[in-house]
């Protein structure tokens, strides 16, 4: 069954505060593989015009896949994780995270599509910091394939 | 070491990677990232659900790409937006040698306030993993 479109333009609660620790951003940059200096290095950062050492781009995304469980597990909107996939992903900045961050996520609904049977969401998380200052924005497209005939 | 705005042009290439990937790379990354789905660690499972293999998370191949940018700009805070999506899975055999995800990217055009937007390249065994994957990145 088609996702419910009366869906589009909800936002959620924003999320408990995520604090952003010096040694989460080491293991991820490790993770990745990725030796920036920014990342581990708090002087490294500081001569960059860092406070602290900063995370990689990517590394917001656990927060707002985290904070999208409220759309995912809506029992609502009713959708069927087992057959999601990520589409696609996009970031747009203010700056980067970085450790000390206390990061609360808002998530809300922009869009929902029937594409060839699949239902498409697009999930927007927009990632303040305790002040309230905006950090990033992260776009995701979840992708839930349509059930295949004599299946359910 | 900062790239400027005036020494680049549409076309520019930036230095090309390759990013080894194996099983123990994936494990490693669940960990760090929390994602824990089992189609990038058990290949039964990954085969139940119609894979042909295990696969990288998407996310992985996300950060290897971006690599290419923050390596060429040195300060990540210069990315000020970056996209992607996920064309193919990078397929990773458990055997020894894993895959390699290859990464080029080059300046697509050149923005305002000394911005220019990086398209980039991603494949693995041939394929296009990451399609319409571009960042914005400012210069000074």
């Amino acid at each position: 069954m088609p996702l419910d479109p009366s869906f589009i333009g909800r936002t959620y609660p924003p999320t408990a505060p995520y604090e952003v620790g010096r040694e989460k951003i080491r293991e991820f940059a490790a993770a990745i593989g990725d030796a920036n200096p920014a990342y581990t290095d708090a002087e490294a950062a500081k001569s960059l015009g860092h406070p602290d050492v900063i995370a990689p781009p990517t590394f917001p995304f656990m927060l707002s896949f985290q904070a999208a469980a409220q759309v995912v597990n809506d029992p609502e909107l009713g959708l069927d994780y087992s057959r999601v996939v990520h589409g696609d992903q996009k970031f747009v900045y203010s700056r980067p995270a970085r450790a000390g961050d206390r990061l609360s996520v808002t998530i809300s609904i922009d869009a929902i599509k029937s594409l060839a049977g699949n239902d498409v969401l697009t999930v927007r998380g927009e990632v303040h910091d305790a002040s309230g200052e905006h950090v990033v924005t992260s776009i995701m497209t979840l992708v839930a394939r349509a059930a295949e005939a004599g299946e359910e | 070491m900062a790239v400027r705005f005036d020494e680049v042009q549409v076309g520019t290439e930036l230095p090309a990677r390759s990013f080894p990937v194996t099983r123990a790379t994936l494990v490693q990354y669940a960990g760090a990232s929390g994602d824990f789905n089992p189609i990038h660690w058990n290949e039964k499972f990954a085969r139940e659900v119609g894979l042909p293999d295990v696969i990288a998370h998407g996310m992985f191949t996300m950060a290897e790409a971006a690599r290419v940018v923050t390596d060429w700009v040195g300060d990540p805070a210069a990315v000020v937006e970056y996209g992607v999506r996920f064309t193919k899975p990078v397929i990773v055999p458990n055997d020894g040698v894993g895959a390699t995800i290859e990464v080029s990217g080059k300046v697509a055009a050149l923005l305002d306030g000394n911005r220019v937007r990086v398209d980039l390249v991603a494949t693995s065994d041939g394929q296009k993993v990451l399609g319409m994957s571009r960042a914005v990145v400012q210069l000074s």
